[in-house]
């Protein structure tokens, strides 16, 4: 498939795509916010979608897990465990892919402002951190478009474990890593998880060229940074 | 890609592919009747069966929701699902595996659906090659026929109408086949299928499909090193009542 880099709003897929897509006539912005739960990635674009609403754009919120095709089944397997690393990789692609086609990109093309709630680096992240090839990942996900601008969240591990416990008084399990047994305590296994993923962001950053925000600081700060740079990028199209 | 015996595994993979109505479902059944009449530990494995993703690809299937990416991807889930789980477990313990179908379906129909190949055999990059891959190659007209008698009821995707090849599903299913079918001859070489004359009798089919897997595969390594539990033997107090028993019935 073609790129289209030669147009104003230089849309591209990171590979080839998918088949049908036009990349021409899309219109809108596809902006990521990226980071682990407890980074206040919910808090933010909730108050990104009241931000932007009030300045008369239109917006669509995708997320992870939300697609109609495969949700309730991937929700199903992930509670029982019982998937194997491709397995799982691979629908949660299937979930990313059905989302990507039936909301990303028809919002996009309608003009909408679309705000996703984690993308395919999070997908990516966690499959490196369990041994998966970059390379068969890059691949897979050569059919996400490029955002207008990923934002990644980072927080320190240790003050990701006390804003989870302060909101749930527990860690989660996968938020943990505990199926890749790093340790038998969920205390610690989160902790080591954490700053994998971290790492991994880092690494992917260097290909991906995504924005690492310093999310350490009060939820003010982080939403006056955000609107900053957005609202520099929808001046700019 | 390399072979599962590249690889070192104790057990083989054994492969058919072909378009529907070529016999290859009927062929791999008959040989795994022979190899478990020999003693042999074999597997059986159907394509699209993994009950984990199964809820998912029928509710996509039924109303229409599938795209050739979420149609790719759902299926290479599937795969993987059983790759994982099934295959890799027996084939590490040194299982004759029967696969109806294996990855070459997809790449044949995923590219006629306008899926990029490469992306394809990139998703399926974890899955090694069979040891052996049957391709029972029949003239178009002759697996149209087998399936098309009884002009059954064909659903949407299994008649490519996803594509919007023609309103007509039969038509549509005609076309589509039909493009699948120079995708698996393309590939034939590409991954050394065995290329099966699936338009003689299958008796005939049968002979040849046994004799290959018996001279590729030495298949008296793969026997169960103990036959199966007898039931166990009677005491002779227990074995003059079960007689009895026998007699009594008899009257």
């Amino acid at each position: 498939m073609k790129n289209h880099i030669d147009s104003k709003n230089c849309r591209r897929f990171y590979g080839h795509g998918v088949p049908r897509a036009k990349l021409e006539d899309i219109a809108g912005s596809l902006i990521v916010v990226e980071g682990a739960d407890g980074s206040g990635r919910s808090t933010q674009i909730a108050r990104l979608v009241d931000w932007l609403e009030t300045n008369g754009h239109p917006t669509v919120q995708v997320g992870l897990k939300r697609s109609t095709l495969v949700s309730s089944e991937l929700e199903k397997a992930q509670h029982g465990n019982i998937l194997s690393r491709t397995t799982l990789s691979l629908f949660y692609a299937t979930d990313f892919a059905d989302q990507l086609e039936n909301i990303i990109l028809p919002a996009l093309k309608a003009g909408f402002i679309v705000l996703a709630d984690r993308y395919i680096y999070t997908l990516m992240a966690r499959d490196m951190v369990r041994g998966m090839d970059e390379k068969w990942l890059k691949n897979l996900y050569g059919i996400a478009p490029i955002p207008d601008a990923v934002f990644y969240l980072s927080v320190e591990p240790e003050e990701l474990v006390q804003r989870n416990l302060s909101k749930n008084a527990t860690l989660d399990y996968w938020e943990s890593g505990m199926d890749i047994g790093l340790s038998r305590d969920v205390f610690d296994s989160f902790l080591k998880y954490q700053t994998l993923m971290q790492e991994t962001f880092r690494k992917l950053q260097k290909t991906y060229d995504f924005d690492i925000v310093d999310a350490n600081r009060s939820t003010d700060s982080i939403t006056k940074e955000l609107r900053k740079k957005i609202g520099a990028l929808l001046e700019a199209k | 890609m390399k072979t599962f015996a590249e690889l070192n595994y104790p057990g083989r993979l054994i492969a058919v592919e072909g378009l529907d109505g070529s016999g290859k479902s009927t062929q791999i059944y008959l040989l795994k009747r022979w190899l478990e009449a020999e003693g042999i530990k074999v597997y059986f494995s159907e394509w699209n069966s993994s009950e984990l993703v199964k809820s998912a690809t029928s509710k996509g299937k039924k109303r229409e929701l599938l795209t050739p990416t979420t149609f790719s991807l759902i299926h290479a889930t599937d795969f993987a699902d059983r790759y994982e789980r099934h295959l890799l477990p027996l084939l590490r313990a040194g299982y004759i595996v029967l696969c109806d179908r294996y990855a070459f379906t997809a790449f044949a129909r995923d590219t006629v659906r306008g899926c990029p190949p490469e992306w394809v055999r990139g998703i399926y990059g974890f899955a090694a090659q069979p040891d052996i891959t049957m391709f029972f190659k029949t003239e178009l007209e002759v697996s149209l026929n087998r399936i098309l008698e009884g002009r059954p009821k064909l659903k949407f995707f299994e008649a490519g109408m996803d594509l919007r090849l023609s309103s007509d599903p039969y038509e549509s299913f005609r076309i589509f086949q039909g493009r699948i079918l120079e995708q698996y001859i393309a590939m034939s070489s590409e991954f050394d299928f065995v290329v099966m004359d699936a338009n003689q009798n299958v008796e005939k089919q049968q002979v040849i499909v046994r004799k290959l897997v018996s001279e590729k595969i030495d298949l008296k390594k793969f026997k169960r090193r103990s036959p199966l539990p007898l039931p166990p033997s009677l005491t002779p107090e227990e074995k003059i009542a079960k007689e009895a028993e026998e007699d009594l019935a008899a009257v």
